[in-house]
């Protein structure tokens, strides 16, 4: 009984460290969301993205090495340089905010006041979009990112819990790291959203995007913000991922574990998109681990989906989301 | 001169009504058909049945099927791969429990497997709406794949996970398996397309399709004005998903022949139909036809162009085809957002006042 038990609560514990990930991608939804109306299907694409643009400055490979190859002849790959994580982390920003720019100026600049399904998918059309670019950029090879994160099983952990239980747990330092850069990034962008101009002019637009416009609340840059801002959530999303699991086409799938945790936690809500991750985080694990072995086990697939439709068929606007006050 | 309502004289409400009000579009839609029927089965190849006629007839259906939950009754659904799945799940237990029936009968049953399926999953629609219900229709796609990769009795415990259609005639001509010549496999699916395309097109301009419209159109006013919204979603999701189960059934039945769960009906699936409606044209029976065209020919034109013309390596194309799927959906979205089906409505429209601009 207690080896059972001590199991479960392993299993809690790795549940919540999944949660607070699935959290992070759905921060950036909920970011968009909020200041545009836009449900961003591409979240998950932007961490793809953003993580094989990271491994592609790393290394320094060529962008488009393959399209040029095959066009013109040529055998080039790498620029033969090796940059700094930390220096390859910020051109990677950079490239994430302008391409924040781009999507703005080129898609939803146009696409102003059109309906949200419409909106919804535009980002779908963008998901497949960057899926290609970034492929083609950076060539579709599974490949190892690396930025420095400590990884492997915590070996404190296991010792102390070893000598209080006599059970040892068994917990990823990478899975550590990740909770704490991940809840830093959330009191920062609490902060933001708080105390500063932008960040008020942010919430404004996300209150009402006539009145923000009347006082002089730019919606352009804004949404240019809130596109970046949700662009570099998804950087770091992508290099927890990424370092988890290599950086491949799966990466993007993320989203897809991200939609239910939004259900759960209503689209518009900052600590819904964290209670949400977690609870869906520590309930698939749960059940994988107890109800899994009798049903044939990858119940994680559509465990967390069951949870979200089950529970939105009693709450309809999720754990935290605003109230919906339907009008003729 | 050709294009005119001019001179066509109705006497009866019958005429009145009639789908095509034109006679050259009712010229138009007939001499279609004879093509299809008379002349295509004679001169089909298994390189044209498999790579553009089969795939346009089926996702044309699956469109067709989408198009009325979607641009109809307004119910974005992501979970079409799922219910797609259902489709040739049903029709592969029948076939392999009564073998002895005709496989027509086995495949409109499937459909209404699938239609019972998706009322199930449609159920939550009356209280999730919007993004939230787009969301829960994920969960018929994962559930319903994973219940078909997990569960042995529905792929009667094969030993590779996959089910494999035996051959069954029509006529005393084989319609499925390898030995199924590809003119029977065609005509079968040709049929199929011709009669789902013609009872789409008579529920959507009926009662029925009008509740749908005044649901997608606002729910509560619908509801106001005397819809039964319960009837009225639930009847779309369930027509709905008759016509996806169908063209699941056929996709795996005449066109595969053999399936796997994952591959065949992933998520991609879905978001291909959805793409496919969204190009063709929302709520509209003509786009779904043009959508799914266009889906299936441009990769066809893709590989032809890229690795049969310039020799690139086909992994590049295959990356190129997402980007330019994704750049044409923004593209379109942007410049027309009601599709391939509403620059046709202009070009009729220009064609009736030809030669004079207003």
């Amino acid at each position: 009984m207690p080896e059972q038990f001590f199991w479960g609560v392993e299993v809690v514990l790795n549940g919540l460290m999944a949660g607070v990930l699935y959290a992070l991608v759905a921060l950036g939804f909920v970011l968009i969301f909020k200041a545009s109306g836009i449900f961003n299907y591409s979240q998950g694409v932007l961490a793809l993205f953003a993580a094989l643009t990271l491994v592609g400055i790393m290394d320094g490979q060529v962008p488009f090495a393959h399209l040029i190859n095959a066009a013109l002849g040529t055998e080039i790959h790498h620029f033969g340089w090796h940059l700094p994580a930390l220096l390859a982390i910020l051109l990677t920003a950079l490239v994430m905010v302008a391409l924040a720019w781009a999507v703005q100026r080129f898609i939803f600049r146009h696409l102003v006041g059109q309906e949200p399904i419409i909106l919804f998918m535009a980002t779908i059309g963008l998901a497949y979009f960057l899926e290609g670019l970034g492929d083609i950029m950076w060539g579709a090879d599974i490949k190892n990112l690396d930025v420095g994160l400590p990884q492997g099983i915590n070996a404190t952990i296991d010792e102390v819990t070893y000598e209080w239980f006599g059970y040892g747990f068994f917990i990823d330092n990478l899975d550590i790291s990740a909770t704490l850069i991940a809840a830093a990034l959330v009191t920062l962008l609490i902060l933001f959203a708080q105390y500063t101009k932008q960040g008020r002019a942010m919430r404004a637009v996300a209150d009402d995007h006539q009145a923000a416009l009347s006082v002089g609340v730019s919606l352009n840059f804004i949404w240019i913000m809130v596109w970046s801002l949700a662009g570099v959530v998804a950087l770091v999303a992508g290099i927890m991922w990424g370092t988890k699991m290599g950086v491949q086409f799966s990466l993007s799938l993320i989203a897809l574990k991200a939609l239910p945790v939004l259900m759960l936690g209503g689209f518009t809500s900052i600590p819904g998109a964290i209670v949400g991750g977690l609870i869906i985080g520590v309930g698939e694990k749960l059940f994988e681990f107890l109800i899994g072995p009798m049903v044939g086990g990858a119940t994680e697939n559509w465990f967390a989906y069951v949870l979200a439709l089950v529970f939105l068929v009693f709450r309809p606007q999720g754990l935290f989301g605003e109230k919906i006050i339907e009008r003729v | 001169m050709l294009y005119r309502e001019a001179g066509d004289f109705k006497t009866s409400y019958i005429a009145d009504s009639q789908t095509f009000p034109i006679r050259f579009d009712r010229w138009r839609y007939y001499a279609v058909l004879a093509v299809a029927f008379g002349i295509v089965p004679f001169v089909i190849n298994d390189y044209w049945a498999n790579a553009v006629l089969l795939p346009f007839l089926i996702y044309a259906i699956a469109a067709i099927g989408l198009n009325i939950l979607t641009g109809y009754c307004g119910q974005v659904s992501l979970g079409t791969g799922g219910f797609m799945a259902v489709g040739a799940y049903a029709c592969y237990k029948l076939m392999t429990a009564f073998p002895d029936v005709s496989i027509i009968i086995h495949l409109v049953l499937a459909g209404g497997i699938t239609a019972a399926v998706g009322v199930l999953f449609g159920l939550p629609s009356l209280r999730i709406k919007g993004f939230y219900l787009a969301v829960a229709t994920l969960a018929a796609q994962f559930f319903l794949v994973w219940l078909f990769n997990r569960v042995p009795w529905f792929y009667n415990y094969s030993a590779s996970g996959q089910i494999t259609a035996p051959e069954r005639t029509v006529l005393g001509v084989a319609v499925t398996g390898p030995e199924a010549p590809a003119w029977a496999a065609y005509l079968l699916c040709l049929v199929f397309v011709t009669v789902l395309a013609l009872v789409a097109r008579n529920l959507t301009r009926g009662k029925q399709g009008r509740q749908w419209m005044a649901i997608r159109d606002m729910d509560i006013a619908a509801e106001i004005i005397g819809v039964n919204p319960l009837a009225a979603k639930l009847s779309a999701f369930a027509v709905s998903s008759f016509f996806i189960g169908i063209a699941g059934a056929l996709f795996f039945a005449v066109y595969l022949g053999a399936v796997e769960v994952g591959e065949a009906y992933g998520i991609q699936k879905s978001f291909l139909v959805l793409f496919m409606i969204i190009i063709g044209g929302l709520g509209s029976i003509f786009g779904s036809f043009a959508g799914a065209a266009f889906l299936v020919l441009l990769p066809v034109f893709l590989k032809n162009v890229l690795v049969g013309g310039l020799g690139w390596p086909s992994d590049l194309a295959a990356h190129l085809e997402f980007m330019i799927v994704g750049g044409l959906i923004i593209f379109f979205l942007v410049a027309e957002p009601h599709g391939l089906a509403q620059l046709w409505r202009l070009a009729k429209e220009k064609l009736r006042l030809w030669p004079f601009p207003y």
